[in-house]
């Protein structure tokens, strides 16, 4: 990828916007490369965690925010504990993805992951704990692979790693009242989860995905 | 004559690899050989002790020791055989560790060469001659070549320990580089607070005589008893009537580029350069002077009170004797025009480092403003260049010039100290900050005072706009970066002065590709040079920063108290001696020695009842290199300690 920096780019507030608004000081990374080289989903990353980095550090908002990179962070925060100037890059991450979320920059081969996202969080609202049974559900009708990983759920369900029926909480109000507030707090809008583009998006990228792999065969 | 032999294991050094019990057996049937012995560590005290037990019991008069290099141990077992009660010279070191054992695998063959080369130490020695010390006199008196930092904090050193020193300074005053620098990485001392006193110090100490406006014509002599001629440029200004009021030049007419403010500011045909210069004399810039162009004028004159302009002062060159030499003369900028690229020239408003330091010198021309040098609007964008000519083998020097790194990172600080709404931009190839709290300091100009760090070297800058365009790249994210920039810096590498090769003929020391000085060695003799009484401090020997150039002429000055301290000076009597009678005064010799200690001779010929030219070894001079050996034909030259006689018999016996 080859771009062409103006001097706008480099003093655009972008850095300075995303220190003060998450905390971390970007300015701090002196490019080791030390969060690239122990990621564990880098292989698959457009950008590597440190060039996401040093473009936010010259100011490249667009790239930045539509890179697939962003999404693909897993949390693991391998990078944050190992960072040598103390930057809390997975925090970085997340602050970029509600960034490119508000947005509206979400790339579409990655637009399952704020929908997992937002599943989890309305999950939780419901029971107060995961339910993780719920959660497999929901997620599998609303991106459009109905049977994904169905087999795996005898054995877990053997194994006590899911139940049937949501975990039982005791006071689950308060926790809805959390979301209530921070919802209010965060002025978030709800979005309605199903999304029919997505939908068909996906049924159709399976369907393909089997034409291609028989022609494989 | 009887000879011992006493071979070293060095621990599994040498015995690891050779039979030393062998070589010890081997060597007591050589001739003349009436002991040999082997030990653990023939260097250690026991070791010693068996050396000199067995001399006494043996009645040996003559020693080889079979180990390490005589680099490493020579002079240690010159004086356990000394005080044995031996001639030292009647002991010669066979080399069976760094040239046998330690380069060899094969154990029986390495044991063979020992046992050869502990042979030919034998057949050596057999033709040793004692030898004695010979001693030189002390002129007790340093000369310092250069009044920078380096050059004061030496005569300071020097007047320290109540002998006399002598600075030579080519400009009107002492202070050098130092003298045009605002603030001091990393600390951000003022320069002029840390300097000033130092040079009022010199001024003012009795064992200091400065020579300002003055440069060495020529030297000659060696260590001890350096002869030197100075040449006292004519100031037009006496020094001793001179009171430093300053009336001639505020009222002089003439206004010419200051050199010291790297004319960014004016200064006067009668000037100093700057205000607290030591001495505070004028000098008059005679190629400037409406006197002295056109006979006209002569306000100065009329206007000093003192009496003390004196239009008909002529060059004085004197000539004063030295025990040992200081050369501190320090560093030039790198001309960056070979960067056209760049626009050298063009652009009014793309300067240098030092333009930097003066323009930001509350002191300075613009008195502390940083300014566009084109149209005098106070800078926003400021792009800092690093590497500029260092590290470019192409058209630059290979070298890193070292300090480049960190004068930029204070530069890019004291932009933001001066100008809140300023932006340092540095496009750099590696931050090299390795010093005592550098790289906390980089750190805190990127972290502190925001200054954006590209990496990369920049390739074109253009005007558009009234402003310069930089076209350069940063290859941490790939990007091609440009820049609108009110002023460019550019932080020029360090050079030698271009006068340094003639100046290091001069002194008979050497200098590299790149004409820095070379020292003695580059770990264990940092500041001396291989011509002995001459030594080397500060950027005259590879860039140095303030904290290293201090260093250097402090460790430089200690080394010149070690001679001045002496009462006279012992030289190794491992020196060449001519044979007149032989000589047949072709002087190819005088060609082939490198430090000038051979000179025409004339003695008187009893055969052919005339007088007739032979060559003479300067005792004191001589270093014993034995180029001079090499060259003569008549091979009426030796070298003692390798006399023609025991090279023969080493061949001989081979």
């Amino acid at each position: 990828m080859k771009w062409f920096i103006s001097h706008n780019t480099i003093r655009s507030s972008f850095q300075l916007t995303l220190e003060k608004e998450c905390g971390e000081k970007v300015s701090h990374c002196y490019q080791c490369g030390k969060c690239s080289a122990g990621c564990p989903i880098a292989f698959q990353m457009d950008y590597l965690p440190n060039q996401i980095i040093r473009m936010t550090q010259l100011g490249m908002e667009q790239q930045v925010l539509s890179s697939r990179t962003i999404w693909l962070c897993a949390s693991c925060l391998t990078c944050t504990v190992r960072c040598p100037r103390e930057i809390d890059i997975a925090e970085i991450m997340d602050y970029l993805r509600r960034q490119a979320y508000k947005k509206g920059i979400i790339p579409v081969e990655e637009t399952e992951i704020p929908l997992f996202n937002k599943i989890f969080l309305r999950n939780i609202e419901l029971f107060g704990r995961l339910y993780e049974m719920g959660l497999i559900g929901m997620f599998n009708m609303l991106s459009g692979e109905f049977f994904k990983d169905v087999f795996l759920a005898p054995k877990m369900f053997l194994k006590q790693k899911i139940s049937i029926f949501p975990p039982r909480v005791k006071n689950i109000k308060e926790t809805r009242a959390i979301f209530k507030r921070s919802g209010k707090l965060g002025k978030a809008h709800r979005d309605k989860l199903l999304n029919p583009r997505l939908l068909f998006l996906n049924l159709s990228r399976k369907i393909i995905g089997k034409i291609a792999k028989r022609d494989n065969s | 004559m009887k000879i011992g032999v006493f071979v070293c294991h060095c621990g599994t050094n040498i015995a690891g690899t050779v039979d030393v019990e062998r070589v010890s057996q081997a060597a007591s049937k050589f001739p003349k050989v009436k002991h040999s012995a082997s030990y653990k560590y023939m260097c250690s005290n026991p070791g010693q002790n068996l050396v000199k037990d067995a001399i006494k019991k043996h009645k040996l008069d003559r020693i080889v020791i079979a180990s390490c290099s005589p680099s490493l141990h020579e002079k240690t077992f010159r004086k356990c055989v000394e005080a044995a009660g031996i001639n030292p010279y009647l002991i010669e070191m066979a080399n069976i560790r760094e040239h046998c054992s330690w380069v060899h695998k094969d154990r029986e063959k390495a044991t063979q060469k020992a046992i050869e080369l502990t042979r030919l130490a034998v057949s050596k020695v057999s033709r040793n001659k004692p030898l004695e010390k010979t001693y030189t006199t002390i002129e007790k008196k340093v000369l310092i070549i250069g009044g920078g930092i380096s050059g004061i904090q030496a005569a300071i050193d020097i007047a320290f320990a109540n002998y006399p020193a002598v600075i030579v300074e080519r400009e009107p005053s002492i202070g050098g580089r130092m003298a045009r620098f605002d603030k001091t990485f990393p600390t951000l001392d003022c320069a002029a607070c840390i300097l000033t006193p130092k040079m009022v110090t010199v001024s003012q100490s009795e064992h200091v005589t400065m020579h300002t406006y003055s440069e060495i014509e020529e030297v000659s002599g060696f260590v001890g008893n350096f002869t030197v001629k100075i040449r006292k440029k004519a100031r037009s200004v006496d020094i001793n009537k001179c009171t430093g009021c300053g009336a001639c030049y505020n009222k002089c007419p003439v206004k010419v580029p200051s050199e010291f403010d790297m004319g960014l500011g004016k200064r006067k045909a009668i000037y100093t350069p700057f205000p607290q210069a030591v001495p505070n004399v004028p000098v008059i810039d005679r190629e400037n002077c409406l006197y002295f162009k056109t006979k006209k004028c002569g306000i100065c004159k009329k206007i000093c009170t003192v009496g003390a302009i004196d239009y008909d002062m002529k060059d004085e060159v004197i000539e004063e004797k030295f025990g040992a030499i200081i050369v501190a003369t320090g560093f030039n900028q790198f001309d960056h025009s070979v960067y056209g690229e760049y626009g050298y020239g063009k652009h009014k408003d793309m300067i240098t480092g030092l333009h930097f330091e003066r323009m930001v010198n509350s002191s300075g021309p613009t008195g502390g403003k940083i300014i566009r040098p084109s149209d005098g609007k106070e800078v926003r964008d400021v792009v800092f260049i690093q590497c500029v000519g260092s590290r470019d083998e192409q058209k630059g020097l290979p070298y890193c010039s070292r300090l480049c790194c960190m004068y930029t990172a204070k530069h890019a600080l004291l932009l933001r100290e001066h100008n809140k709404d300023s932006q340092a931009y540095v496009f750099y190839i590696d931050i090299r900050a390795a010093g005592k709290n550098y790289e906390e300091f980089v750190k805190k100009v990127q972290d502190e005072y925001g200054a954006i760090y590209l990496r990369g070297r920049v390739s074109r800058i253009f005007e558009k706009g009234g402003k310069l365009i930089v076209r350069g790249a940063d290859t941490l994210s790939g990007a091609q970066i440009e820049i609108k920039a009110d002023l460019v810096v550019l932080a020029t590498g360090l050079v030698a002065q271009k006068d340094a090769p003639s100046l290091a003929q001069m002194l008979h020391i050497p200098y590299d590709k790149n004409n820095l000085f070379t020292e003695a060695h580059p770990k264990l003799a940092p500041v001396e040079t291989i011509t002995s009484g001459i030594f080397l401090t500060g950027a005259c020997q590879s860039p140095k920063d303030i904290p290293d150039t201090v260093a250097t002429a402090s460790a430089a000055s200690v080394k010149a108290l070690g001679l001045m301290v002496q009462d006279k000076l012992a030289r190794e009597p491992l020196i060449a001696s001519v044979n007149q009678d032989l000589c047949s005064g072709c002087l190819a010799c005088l060609k082939a020695c490198p430090f000038s200690a051979i000179e025409e001779d004339e003695i008187e010929d009893r055969k052919l009842r005339r007088k007739r030219t032979v060559a003479k070894v300067r005792e004191a001079v001589c270093t014993g290199c034995g180029n001079c050996t090499a060259v003569c034909r008549m091979a009426a030259i030796d070298l003692e300690g390798f006399t023609n006689t025991q090279i023969m018999e080493e061949v001989e016996t081979l």
